[in-house]
């Protein structure tokens, strides 16, 4: 298939960046979308041009490297899926497709279509961990857990901190990830004893990050890859609340 | 609380509550214009002799006053801190965009909350402090002869029911958005919220509009 494609170009994080248009012939349908951009990019050392920077690595849905801003939706058209795993039968031939990186303040642009998302790594660097005694590993049935709690809390597990929640929401807020995080230690006897230092971190790291304040649109959960729910987004807010309350006695 | 945007969202959430129950109170008291004439003079004196003779005359009514001001006050101020913030996270932005989730009443939050600010300034001119352009000729002292000859302004009338329209769609998100807020809302209460909020949502505008409707149809007059 041939497509019309528009993509965001910036040498550099001081660069203020433009879009260019290129032509992309002989796409194949089964192929994904970042192999197309690879197409492109083979089309562009050919022609002696800069390829296009674009961050990837697992490319299985996995690592979280690989978003992008497609048509103004973050991941692209289909539900559930990063963009590695976006395959180009969901386009049509000769499609105009836009591509942009994520804009959050606090996700700067390093090159073309590659932000920076440390800023995710500092707020998790504020209460995504637990303490425990290391050495020899624990029996892995020393503490049980109920089957529903260990679903939530794998639920919450499967973000994969990629940022199309806060590209997509329309704050610019990282809500949706920092509830994943909270939530998920939150619903685990381990991560009981930071559970309210870690709401409180975390939620404050989130606002020194420039990130938007959530006003419940629900935007994070339409584009996330692992589909977090907006009920983390709820026990976040509920865990900050007593947190700050003092009333975090249960 | 007051610093971060979540606080924010809670003092939001908190002052917003105040306003829905007052305008619960508010729509009750409308409603007596169904008992007739008298009933409803002798509802609005009352509500300047309320807790009598514990409470001076017009105190209780004072304190209400005071109390949504500030509410008001609070919640306007944390909408324009959550706005900016917004504007700060995204700075640039983007060449095409697809809001992925979302209502007209989610998106009509800061706009649609404005109207209800002014609407609320003009409401006020009308009733509180009589503005004569907007009041008409009515009989002093008579708080039922002044709300019919309002209503039967139409200026007065079509902009009353816009603005019903304007805090049904403010409800609408903010109701169910109060419990996902304050951390209430699980994945078992989501559709019982959802369906108590959207009730909510209609039954206010709908309690409020019935009265200059009545009026409109001769039903009150
Ligand atoms: C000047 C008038 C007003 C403005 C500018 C305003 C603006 C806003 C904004 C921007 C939000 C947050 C949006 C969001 O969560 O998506 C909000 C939430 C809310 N507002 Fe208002 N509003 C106004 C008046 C009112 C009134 C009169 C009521 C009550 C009847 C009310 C009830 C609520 C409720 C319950 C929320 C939800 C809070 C939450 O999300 O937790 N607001 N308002
Ligand atoms: S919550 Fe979803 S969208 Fe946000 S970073 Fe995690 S996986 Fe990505
Ligand atoms: S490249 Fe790893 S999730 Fe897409």
């Amino acid at each position: 298939m041939k497509l019309h494609l528009r993509v965001w170009r910036q040498s550099s994080a001081d660069d203020r960046g433009r879009f260019e248009d290129h032509e992309l012939d002989g796409v194949s349908p089964d192929s994904s979308f970042l192999e197309m951009l690879d197409l492109l990019n083979e089309q562009l050392l050919e022609q002696r041009k800069m390829p296009v920077a674009f961050d990837h690595d697992c490319r299985e849905g996995i690592c979280g490297m690989c978003g992008l801003m497609i048509d103004g939706v973050a991941h692209g058209p289909v539900p559930g899926h990063t963009v590695c795993q976006l395959h180009m039968r969901h386009f049509k031939d000769g499609d105009r497709i836009v591509i942009e990186p994520w804009r959050v303040a606090a996700f700067p642009v390093v090159q073309d279509l590659v932000v920076d998302r440390g800023s995710f790594d500092r707020i998790l660097q504020r209460g995504g961990f637990i303490s425990f005694a290391t050495g020899t590993a624990p029996e892995a049935n020393s503490i049980l857990i109920p089957k529903d709690r260990v679903d939530t809390a794998m639920d919450a597990a499967t973000c994969i901190g990629c940022g199309a929640c806060a590209a997509a929401c329309p704050n610019g807020s990282a809500t949706l990830f920092t509830a994943a995080k909270i939530g998920h230690l939150g619903h685990l006897p381990q991560g009981q004893p930071e559970r309210y230092r870690r709401a409180i971190g975390m939620v404050e790291q989130m606002d020194a990050e420039g990130f938007g304040g959530c006003t419940n649109v629900g935007a994070c959960t339409s584009v996330c890859p692992k589909e977090i729910g907006q009920d983390f987004i709820s026990q976040m807010n509920r865990d900050y609340r007593r947190a700050v309350l003092g009333r975090t006695g249960d | 609380m007051w610093r971060s945007l979540i606080g924010k969202k809670i003092i939001m959430a908190g002052t917003g509550l105040i306003w829905i129950g007052y305008l619960l109170v508010h729509m009750y008291g409308n409603l007596k214009v169904f008992a007739g004439e008298e009933a409803f003079n002798h509802y609005a004196e009352s509500l300047r002799t309320l807790g009598e003779p514990m409470v001076g005359q017009g105190h209780a009514l004072m304190l209400a006053r005071i109390v949504l001001t500030l509410s008001l006050a609070t919640h306007v101020w944390a909408a324009i801190v959550l706005t900016r913030a917004a504007q700060q996270a995204r700075p640039t932005g983007y060449a095409r965009f697809r809001q992925a989730s979302g209502n007209y009443a989610t998106i009509t939050m800061r706009w649609g909350g404005l109207a209800l600010g002014l609407f609320i300034l003009y409401h006020l001119a009308h009733l509180t402090w009589n503005v004569p352009v907007l009041t008409g000729e009515y009989e002093p002292g008579n708080t039922f002869d002044k709300l019919v000859v309002g209503f039967n302004n139409p200026v007065n009338m079509v902009l009353y029911l816009l603005a019903l329209v304007a805090v049904g769609l403010h409800l609408w998100h903010g109701g169910a958005s109060f419990f996902q807020t304050m951390g209430w809302r699980t994945a078992a209460n989501r559709q019982p919220i959802r369906f108590l909020t959207g009730a909510l949502a209609v039954a206010i505008p709908v309690g409020f509009a019935v009265v200059p409707l009545a009026v409109a149809t001769g039903l009150v007059a």
